[in-house]
């Protein structure tokens, strides 16, 4: 291991093959993230913030703060009426599909890392559509697909076929991929996708350095430019994430939402989604760690994102159980999975084409057991709202 | 304002769109519904024509908006989605192949926050689509010189925004839509950002020809009650318009002394 160290690259520089963005987004979100001092944020500028019918940047900060804590309900009550005002009574429905569990990259927290010891599985064409024939059976109309990061076993082209294939069974085709340049993306909206999935785990530099030891995935400037070489690819819309919880979870969801803001505003044409992952604290354990993000946190950082951008979608994924599932679509949430599964080739007959999951689901209901409770809150479950043009 | 002394006499007060005759003055946009409260929307508000985003039309599969619009209703298929006027024509061409008919509501937005109409690429999309027999009716920001090149390029209404999509503020943009109902011949409805009754009523006093509204009615508590008071309130508005509405003293134009006192009864 600490030979390991003395041999990693250095994060902030580029490989040859990578593209160079001229962009200042990234160096505005870390500006702003360094510079944001939650604490000096009061009960004042929340009660303001609140009062605002416009979220600035400030107030963005105020809903992030400890200082909000207290008028979660009153954030809660406010996002649901953004959320209904700007989608009615729609909640759109997808399902992701792994097609290859191949990973090159060393991150500590992650279960596809390439040190791990677990059963690799790549899906070929064929496996591909088994699997698209039978998630298209349950109505579902959006899927997105999911790799490990290697570039060397699922290369642009593995994904483009994927795409193509995708796009005979689905309406809506997202990627949640390891980062490329703009001509890839490109390439890969040719083929049928049109949304693009980054996880950037956390925005803090140096604490992404010791998470991402080895791998493209180390060099943390390419991946957070990943979103605008997609747009300038040709993608209609593009997500964005921090893993909650893995560093400073305020920091980090300011800076998510900033980088969403400013990307935006740079191509006003863009979608905007998040996604909301955390690491889960360990049960009665938040003596220790005070930045934990436990359910009250995490809907702290949804409803922000709510106020903030409220024409974004904000998906909900099955890390979380059904009981605050259900609830933040009724807030804030706009898109939910279902009949989900992590692993690869659950279809397939072969075991050995198999490979095992990147991580453990707490809600495995079935499409239409979701579809059902969302109708039940007198909710419209959407299963496409969009035209490849 | 000939046409306004014909609609008076005519009792079944009616207006045309590309030909096509219609007494509902009230459209009703379908894209954030519970779908099974569509048909009681529809029946309440008296609608005859209903928008539908191609893009939520799924073919097949769970939840296909189509089964849900009454049989009967005139569906007027939206562009929503497309970034740019080649978009917007692709998209009614697709609306045309699936049977939605001839009529298409242009939207051509690209702009994901405000959801504001581009009108440059409106007009290009308006002009092409009009050639191709499309009955167009052309979704923009109140703009009288955009709405003489969408007349020029043969829309068949001009279809102002009140105020920016979903936010149910009413006419914003009061003024502007005014000059558009003034100046240009062709049936002006106005959408998006009606949010209450008594908006949708002041509209139609202004003179408008009908309201479109969505929003509004999908997130009432009581969508069927909210379809029918937004029906009686485009009713009431129209009647006081073709009444003519009363004497409206602004400040000061009842002077105590006249100004044409001064006038000699006789001119010597």
């Amino acid at each position: 291991m600490k030979k390991e160290r003395e041999h990693r690259n250095d994060h902030m520089v580029y490989l040859p093959d990578m593209e160079i963005l001229d962009s200042d987004i990234e160096k505005r979100v870390i500006e702003r993230m360094n510079s944001y001092d939650y604490d000096s944020y009061t009960a004042k500028d929340v009660k303001m913030a609140l009062g605002h019918e416009r979220c600035t940047l400030k107030d963005f900060e105020a809903f992030l703060s400890p200082a909000a804590l207290p008028f979660l309900e009153d954030m809660a009550r406010k996002a649901k009426f953004e959320t209904r005002k700007h989608f009615g009574n729609s909640i759109y429905m997808f399902t992701p599909l792994y097609i290859s569990n191949y990973c090159e990259n060393f991150c500590i927290y992650c279960g596809f890392n390439c040190h791990n010891h677990i059963r690799r599985a790549k899906l070929n064409e064929e496996q591909i559509e088994t699997e698209m024939k039978e998630i298209a059976k349950s109505g579902l109309q959006e899927i997105l697909l999911l790799t490990g990061e290697s570039k060397k076993m699922s290369d642009v082209k593995y994904i483009g076929e994927a795409c193509k294939i995708a796009r005979r069974y689905f309406s809506v085709v997202g990627l949640e991929v390891y980062p490329m340049n703009s001509d890839e993306y490109a390439y890969l909206h040719e083929c049928g996708a049109d949304y693009v999935t980054v996880f950037q785990e956390t925005y803090n530099s140096d604490k992404y350095e010791t998470l991402h030891l080895a791998g493209h995935k180390r060099i943390f400037p390419y991946r957070l430019r990943a979103q605008e070489r997609a747009i300038r690819g040709g993608m209609r819309g593009v997500g964005f994430a921090a893993l909650l919880g893995l560093d400073d979870f305020r920091k980090d969801a300011l800076a998510t939402g900033y980088h969403a803001y400013l990307l935006q505003r740079k191509y006003p044409h863009a979608e905007i989604a998040f996604s909301c992952p955390r690491l889960r604290p360990i049960i009665n354990n938040d003596r220790i760690n005070p930045m934990d993000v436990h359910e009250t946190q995490l809907l702290q950082v949804i409803t922000a994102y709510r106020l903030f951008m409220p024409f974004a979608n904000i998906t909900i994924s099955t890390r979380e159980c059904a009981r605050v599932r259900d609830n933040l679509i009724g807030i804030a949430a706009t898109k939910i999975s279902a009949g989900v599964s992590v692993g690869i080739g659950d279809h397939q007959k072969e075991e050995e084409a198999r490979g095992d999951e990147q991580f453990e689901i707490s809600d495995g209901r079935t499409v239409k057991e979701v579809y059902e409770v969302i109708k039940n809150q007198g909710l419209q479950p959407v299963m496409s709202d969009y035209i490849y043009v | 304002m000939n046409r306004d002394i014909d609609q008076i006499t005519n009792k079944k007060d009616t207006f045309t769109l590309g030909g096509h005759e219609f007494n509902s003055r009230f459209i009703l946009g379908s894209g954030k519904y519970s779908l099974d409260l569509i048909k009681a929307a529809v029946e309440e508000a008296g609608a005859q024509i209903i928008t539908l985003a191609l893009r939520r039309a799924n073919q097949g599969g769970m939840a296909n908006i189509l089964d849900y619009i009454p049989k009967g209703v005139t569906l007027l298929p939206n562009t929503s989605g497309a970034r740019t006027a080649k978009e917007a024509v692709r998209i009614a061409h697709l609306a045309r192949e699936v049977g939605c008919g001839d009529f298409v509501k242009v939207e051509v937005i690209r702009d994901t926050k405000y959801l504001l109409p581009d009108n440059q690429e409106t007009i290009k999309a308006t002009e092409i689509l009009a050639k191709e027999g499309f009955v167009v009716m052309p979704y923009m920001y109140p703009d009288l010189n955009v709405a003489r090149d969408l007349v020029n390029a043969g829309a068949a209404c001009i279809m102002p925004l009140g105020s920016p999509i979903g936010t149910n503020k009413g006419i914003c943009t009061k003024e502007f839509i005014q000059i558009l109902i003034d100046e240009i011949d062709l049936p002006i409805i106005i959408d998006a950002g009606i949010g209450r009754p008594s908006q949708a009523c002041e509209a139609m006093e202004m003179g408008a020809t009908a309201i479109m509204a969505n929003t509004a009615i999908a997130t009432a508590g009581d969508i069927p009650t909210m379809a029918s008071a937004f029906k009686m309130a485009i009713e009431s508005g129209r009647k006081a318009y073709l009444a003519g509405l009363g004497r409206v003293m602004d400040k000061g134009a009842s002077a105590s002394s006249p100004l044409t006192g001064f006038l000699q009864p006789t001119d010597n």
